[in-house]
């Protein structure tokens, strides 16, 4: 393990750790008002380790939706992991099984974005640097998993303090964050207009399947465009 | 087990563990498989994000009170120019004044 690459790492890592560590407070806070104790909280951050995904399954557990509903939509959410690692695969090939397993386990947005920049950059994406940027996140949110879960314990109903809102309007700001793909306005209002529909008609949880299903069926018939596919990676822990 | 733990809270947080990892080997998985992704395939799975994201968003919007559509939209507004955590602010200032100031 070579220790500079490994600082250096910890060193790209640390604007992202700062980033990121209110989200894992807010991840903590909002699963103990959704009835999580504070240790599956941090066991959930521990093993899912993606912060939209985690507050997905957040949402879907207050409703007593299928558990394979749930697994299913946190599985949706990560799906554009299935891109990242795709897209990373020339720069990480060197690595042993191990180190592969372990580098995956903790692919994060940020992480993608930094290893490709690093790697199309020329420079070498060794073990080291790679894990280095992963820890100084990892470590991070789930001390602040904890954290954020205290606080939530303390509030109890959370909507006194308003903290139900900031749900939605976090997976506002990830959508958001996605408008420069292909026929992102298209496919936000094909799957938001299903989904309304979906969820007056068919119910709840099936109206997040439906909707998603429709926005990807349109942008599969879509003419298909260059765009900055899968770089734009969305803010997350 | 008792007051941390749940049998079946845990093995769902397992199984979303494993389907997580799924995702993250996946495209290695299959790159070293098949070479290139179809064009329409990768479009669909490029709209991904934004499609399942906005099924959470769309039916809370319309099914919320006006306390938390005004949230809603000020946050979206407030998009325009901040990112996620002014829009978090911007959204829960909101709620807080729709609640408590003006007693929607």
């Amino acid at each position: 393990m070579n220790k500079a690459d490994f600082f250096e790492g910890v060193r790209n890592g640390t604007p992202v750790f700062l980033s990121a560590a209110p989200f894992g407070a807010l991840f903590g806070a909002i699963a103990v008002a959704n009835g999580q104790t504070i240790a599956e909280a941090v066991l959930m951050s521990m093993t899912i380790f993606a912060g939209a995904s985690q507050l997905v399954g957040i949402e879907l557990f207050g409703q007593n939706i299928a558990p394979w509903v749930i697994v299913l939509s946190i599985f949706a959410v990560n799906f554009r992991h299935i891109l990242y690692s795709a897209a990373m695969t020339p720069f990480v090939r060197h690595f042993s099984p191990a180190e592969k397993f372990f580098a995956f386990f903790v692919l994060t947005d940020p992480q993608f974005a930094e290893t490709l920049r690093r790697g199309e950059s020329g420079r070498k994406v060794s073990f080291a640097w790679y894990i280095g940027f992963a820890l100084v996140i990892y470590i991070p949110w789930q001390v602040m998993t904890a954290l954020g879960g205290v606080f939530g314990q303390l509030i109890g109903d959370p909507k006194v303090i308003g903290i139900d809102v900031l749900l939605p309007i976090y997976f506002m700001a990830l959508v958001l964050g996605f408008r420069k793909r292909p026929n992102f306005l298209s496919v936000v209002a094909v799957s938001g207009a299903v989904s309304v529909i979906a969820y007056h008609t068919v119910g709840s949880p099936w109206h997040v399947s439906i909707g998603a299903l429709a926005g990807m069926a349109l942008a599969a018939v879509l003419p298909v465009k260059r765009g900055p596919a899968s770089r734009d990676a969305a803010r997350e822990g | 087990m008792g007051a941390f733990f749940h049998a079946d809270m845990i093995a769902i947080i397992l199984a979303g563990a494993v389907a997580t990892f799924l995702t993250r080997i996946g495209g290695y998985w299959l790159v070293m498989r098949m070479k290139t992704i179809p064009p329409r395939l990768e479009a669909a799975l490029n709209a991904v994000p934004a499609a399942v994201l906005t099924t959470l968003v769309a039916p809370a919007f319309f099914t919320g009170g006006p306390d938390v559509q005004v949230a809603m939209a000020a946050a979206l507004i407030a998009s325009l120019r901040f990112s996620v955590l002014p829009m978090l602010a911007i959204g829960w200032c909101a709620v807080m004044l729709m609640r408590y100031a003006l007693g929607v």
